[in-house]
């Protein structure tokens, strides 16, 4: 293909929605509903029937903020508690506030809660302090909901589009997105007044154990695109030292899950069957707590589920194996595990970014607006902390409501059609060559050397090795070689996968303290520094194209929080009593 | 250098008998979150052209005619 013959539609768009999983499809109908004349094009890599993290589902509503079981206030406080302090607190009260009307949303379109004998939804509890946990046992058909509002509301759907790079006006406002087809390698230009960016995890960074390069924790398909999009667009991105990290099934690296077996009994054990940590809620502290126990020799560390009664296997077994990843019962049979005889060996994942059960991202302020004008991000990608299905819900909302009014005011600015042909040339550049590297080698010597120099315990020289060793990746660059269009869009990824590498290398070098438990361990700087680094970091590509960083202030507190209660997830070990040792 | 092929197992399996992709069938190849699905040309059938699975299962969940089985990729079983 030389330049004359590529093939380019251009659309124009009044909202331009990047990503069709979850948080995404909420913006969109949000934005239909508050000006249904509104011109809303969902773009989606995948299909939006079945895409993003919960393709299959989702077993349960992890941070439900239900009224008569928590308030708003106490998330709010559990939140930036469990986050160290360093939280913008007015974009997790919008998700709390949002939080309960959301859930009656969904419940109103036909997402199904578990409930009890009077209709009132049936809370558990699995945090350290409060109650957040709604099952949903019957959870399968969430996309299915989604789909059928987003049609009910004339949402212009493209699958199989992947965006590769945001489009800016001169005057620094958004201006939309170019895409490329996964399937033919045509572009797809999409002028719009505001973009929200919904592109999921950075889940595709570290290698899995396994070595199967899919064989991730999220969708495969969520591997950093909206992060390095939101970065090479000038957004500052927040605390990407802040890893994901997650508890799993070893070599499966799904959920194993303790939310759901948590209420019934189930939990977290070492190889002598004890308890070693008080609390399955995920946090930093948490996985540090599980990595020593790891590393101790008292590993490994299992799910325990084998002193529950029948019914209530039988009923975690139904939950489990038919919602979010139901493979997990197949996995399960192949290897001879019965919740009943034996508990499931359990491992922690390699390293990602996602706010969803973490705090990086792109940062947003309580309208899901990022630092670019017109530029929303809302899900896993976006740096609201712990945010979770729901969370992706909600923010997905507020951006596509934001968007709506925004767009009000706002013309329809001309993008620079320099930067559209160069970054054509970028796409199509592994196209161009009959021979060199794949997608495939290049992608898996660059998570390789994740795991090799980035993982926790982090130590400062061999982060360093681990920049030197992406920069010479970066120029193999010159070598991808892509043969047919779907090769070509694992050559983007691959790509976005590096600038993610690069950013997790960067932004942990940054920030010399240790904080957030195992997520940010530093080995030479292993005290918290609260005089220091009592700060968001920020991650943005400065006007020389070199990737800098600095502080950003954490806004004064919404809900107040006491000294003694900002402890409360440093104690997470069990304790043991001084006889016993 | 130079690119060559190698063999590799597929998890995803497709029963020929009931695929009716020669019907025009593509639910599948539709609904594959990382596109590794396709419809072979000669034989009409579907099947795994790349080894990119995620396990996640809408392939099977939503064959109209039960024709598709996911099994855990090898080097996680």
């Amino acid at each position: 293909m030389s330049g004359s013959d590529i093939k380019t539609e251009i659309i124009e768009a009044d909202i331009l929605v990047i990503g069709g999983g979850t948080g995404g499809p909420m913006a969109a109908i949000k934005a239909k509903e508050a000006n249904p004349g509104l011109r809303v094009v969902l773009m989606e890599k995948a299909n939006v029937k079945r895409s993003g993290a919960i393709s299959m589902g989702m077993d349960g509503l992890n941070n439900a903020i239900v009224p008569g079981y928590a308030t708003p206030e106490q998330y709010v406080k559990e939140i930036t508690v469990a986050n160290d302090g360093i939280v913008h607190q007015k974009a997790v009260m919008a998700y709390a506030q949002g939080s309960f009307p959301m859930i009656q949303y969904l419940d109103k379109l036909g997402v199904k809660f578990e409930k009890d004998g009077s209709g009132e939804y049936n809370m558990r509890k699995v945090h350290h302090m409060g109650t957040y946990v709604l099952p949903m046992p019957e959870g399968h058909n969430v996309k299915k909901v989604l789909y059928r509002q987003l049609r009910r509301l004339q949402v212009s759907v493209t699958n199989r589009y992947m965006a590769t790079r945001l489009l800016k006006a001169e005057d620094g406002r958004i201006a939309g997105a170019v895409g490329v087809n996964t399937r033919t390698s045509e572009f797809l230009v999409v002028r719009a007044k505001a973009v929200v960016l919904a592109c999921g995890a950075a889940g595709r960074l570290g290698l899995p154990a396994s070595g199967y390069l899919f064989g991730t924790y999220e969708n495969a398909a969520n591997c950093g695109d909206g992060y390095a999009m939101a970065y090479h667009a000038g957004a500052e991105l927040a605390n990407l030292e802040c890893y994901q990290i997650n508890p799993l099934i070893k070599d499966y690296n799904g959920p194993s899950c303790a939310y759901v077996t948590g209420p019934f009994g189930g939990y977290t054990a070492n190889n002598k069957g004890d308890r070693f940590i008080e609390c399955d809620y995920w946090s930093g502290q948490m996985m540090l707590e599980f990595w020593r126990e790891l590393q101790s020799g008292n590993g490994p560390v299992y799910l325990k589920m084998d002193h529950l009664a029948e019914e209530t296997i039988s009923e975690i077994e139904t939950i489990l194996h038919t919602n979010e990843r139901p493979s997990r019962g197949r996995f399960h049979e192949g290897r001879g595990n019965d919740y009943r005889k034996r508990p499931v060996e359990m491992h922690i994942s390699e390293i990602g970014f996602c706010s969803g059960h973490s705090a990086s991202g792109v940062w947003v302020d309580e309208n899901a607006r990022t630092t670019i004008p017109g530029l929303y991000a809302v899900g896993d990608m976006a740096s609201v902390p712990h945010n979770y299905m729901l969370g992706a819900f909600v923010n997905g909302g507020i951006a596509g409501a934001d968007a709506a009014s925004y767009c009000e005011s706002a013309d329809l600015p001309a993008y620079d059609a320099g930067y559209l042909a160069a970054e054509q040339e970028r796409v199509l550049a592994p196209t161009r060559r009959d021979d060199g590297l794949t997608p495939h080698e290049m992608e898996f010597k660059t998570r390789r050397l994740v795991n090799d120099y980035l993982e926790p315990p982090k130590v400062t020289a061999k982060m360093e090795i681990g920049q030197r060793r992406f920069a010479e990746i970066r120029e193999d660059l010159q070598h991808l070689c892509a043969t047919d269009p779907h090769e070509l869009h694992r050559a983007l990824e691959m790509q976005s996968i590096l600038d993610c590498a690069d950013m997790a290398a960067a932004a942990s070098l940054y920030r010399t303290e240790s904080r957030w438990g195992f997520y940010h361990l530093r080995v030479d700087h292993p005290e918290t520094n609260d005089d220091e680094w009592f700060c968001h970091t920020m991650l943005f590509k400065d006007e020389f194209g070199r990737m800098a960083h600095r502080k950003r202030e954490v806004a004064p507190y919404v809900v107040r929080v006491e000294a003694d209660e900002m402890a409360a997830y440093h104690q997470l070990r069990v304790k043991t009593p001084v006889a016993a040792e | 250098m130079p690119i060559i092929t190698q063999q590799k197992s597929a998890a995803v399996v497709i029963d020929d008998a009931k695929c009716i992709a020669e019907k025009g069938c593509t639910v599948c190849v539709d609904v594959c979150p990382l596109d590794i699905l396709a419809i072979d040309e000669g034989r009409k059938k579907a099947y795994m052209k790349y080894d990119e699975c995620w396990y996640c299962m809408p392939c099977e969940a939503d064959c109209p005619t039960g024709a598709v089985k996911v099994n855990i990729p090898y080097l996680l079983r």
